[in-house]
């Protein structure tokens, strides 16, 4: 049976990881390409780069990072962060990635979801929402607003109703970030997840959230995500990935042990 | 035995990641759209995304079709690849396209309603990671730990008439062909060039099979 998925997700400017990994010997580490490698070789089902360099010239950076990452690791990635174009995507897929995500230009521009699903596949378009709880209005009927510019600006859009018409759009995977939740170690946004994995049908990655292995396992079988997003949780060497899918194991959650 | 491999370009998408993949493993392997070059060589992959359609339409324009068939008959491993593990059967219900006729069968869209053991909605496609069961050893799979995944996507599944060219089935709500074969030809639905150190592992075995 189909194993759910541990993915941790890597924040990289101008070529550098934004936060390095604190291996047994307390080295900080901050190349992705390295970082890629310690994680594929623990047990990683995938990873999320996301790009948070604003310049033109760390775009190039990056297109690099993801060849050099598709050399070195042999399980599915994903790239994330600014990009706005098909042409862009395209880059990002043939230096080597087997998914793009993309956030704001999703909500400001939905139709670059569609093209994309059809210029790639609808198994390369990820989309990924940054969401905030808010009072239920007419407007937001769920509750649940969407966010961009990293959760920066309220666009007045129901989470819930986003989620289906990304869907509709062409989106295979939902990338669903609380921003309530996000930095907060707490556990994922429990109701957020179950919400919006019962309304579509495409698999939906849990974000935000996670401090310990429990909450993994939680949202996996609980709230019925197919996919954990994880960061702080390994990067600072907190917990390995094998403890992580041993907790899920123990829950009852079918995942992949062996590699 | 001579090691040429070549892989298959028809247009399907992005072939490096098979190609970075047999680098890693020390293998090198040419990238090929021609169809004398793909009857030359010793041994062939044929990796694929994309629909059956498209992928089919693109083999007969370049006469790659031919050459497969070609190669096949010829006694030359032959690997497949997800859409080259679909569209080595007769015919595909993606769009109801004749495909290569290498295997007798169909492939088939997974059926409506898919549930798992608890009663749970299975998503359609079928992404992610799962287990791969032999119907008896292969030497595809020598070295790899039975309980081993590999990476899959995709939304239809082959399904050999003869039950002897199903050499291993996967789990997803029904139990489907997920490695099959006859004499030198095997493909595999799953992607080994992503399914980390056990698809290398398929992947090198591959490199040195001798049907």
């Amino acid at each position: 049976m189909l194993s759910k998925r541990i993915i941790p997700c890597l924040d990289v400017r101008d070529g550098k990881t934004t936060k390095g990994i604190k291996f047994k010997n307390n080295v900080d580490i901050g190349d992705p390409v390295e970082m890629a490698r310690f994680y594929y070789e623990a047990g990683a089902d995938e990873l999320v780069f996301y790009d948070i360099t604003a310049s033109a010239e760390g775009r190039d950076i990056m297109l690099e990072v993801v060849s050099r990452v598709a050399a070195t690791i042999f399980i599915p990635f994903s790239v994330g962060g600014g990009i706005k174009t098909v042409e862009e995507m395209r880059a990002v897929l043939l230096a080597g990635a087997e998914k793009v995500s993309l956030n704001s230009p999703a909500v400001t521009n939905p139709e670059i979801i569609t093209q994309g699903a059809k210029a790639f596949g609808a198994q390369c378009v990820v989309v990924g929402m940054d969401v905030k709880k808010v009072e239920k209005t007419a407007a937001l009927p769920s509750g649940y607003e969407i966010y961009i510019n990293g959760g920066r600006k309220p666009m007045g859009l129901d989470a819930l109703a986003w989620a289906k018409r990304v869907q509709e759009l062409g989106a295979g995977e939902i990338c669903l970030n609380s921003i309530d939740a996000d930095g907060t170690q707490e556990g994922y946004e429990m109701e957020l997840t179950s919400l919006i994995c019962e309304a579509v049908s495409i698999p939906v990655i849990a974000s935000g959230g996670a401090g310990v292995p429990e909450h993994c396992a939680q949202v996996l079988s609980q709230a019925k995500a197919d996919a954990a997003l994880i960061a702080s949780m390994t990067h600072y060497g907190n917990y390995t990935l094998s403890q992580i899918k041993q907790t899920c194991a123990q829950a009852g959650v079918k995942v992949r042990q062996y590699w | 035995m001579n090691n040429q491999i070549t892989i298959i370009d028809y247009g399907a998408g992005n072939l490096t990641s098979v190609v970075r993949a047999l680098e890693a493993i020390g293998i090198r392997a040419g990238v090929s759209d021609s169809p004398d070059l793909v009857v030359k060589s010793d041994r062939i992959i044929f990796p694929g995304v994309g629909a059956a359609g498209q992928a089919m339409g693109r083999l007969r324009e370049t006469g790659l079709d031919q050459a497969l068939t070609e190669i096949f008959r010829k006694g030359n491993p032959v690997l497949g690849i997800c859409i080259g593990c679909q569209i080595v059967m007769d015919e595909s219900e993606e769009n109801n396209t004749a495909c290569l006729g290498l295997i007798p069968g169909r492939t088939l869209p997974f059926p409506d309603h898919l549930t798992d053991s608890r009663g749970e909605r299975l998503k359609v496609p079928h992404m992610g990671w799962n287990g791969v069961r032999l119907k008896e050893d292969h030497p595809l799979f020598s070295g790899v730990d039975p309980a081993a995944e590999f990476y899959f996507v995709h939304g239809f599944h082959p399904l050999p008439e003869d039950p002897d060219h199903i050499l291993g089935t996967t789990d997803y709500g029904v139990e489907f062909p997920s490695f099959i074969g006859r004499d030198n030809l095997v493909a595999v639905q799953f992607h080994v060039e992503k399914s980390g150190r056990p698809g290398l592992s398929v992947l090198k075995n591959f490199a040195s099979w001798a049907p």
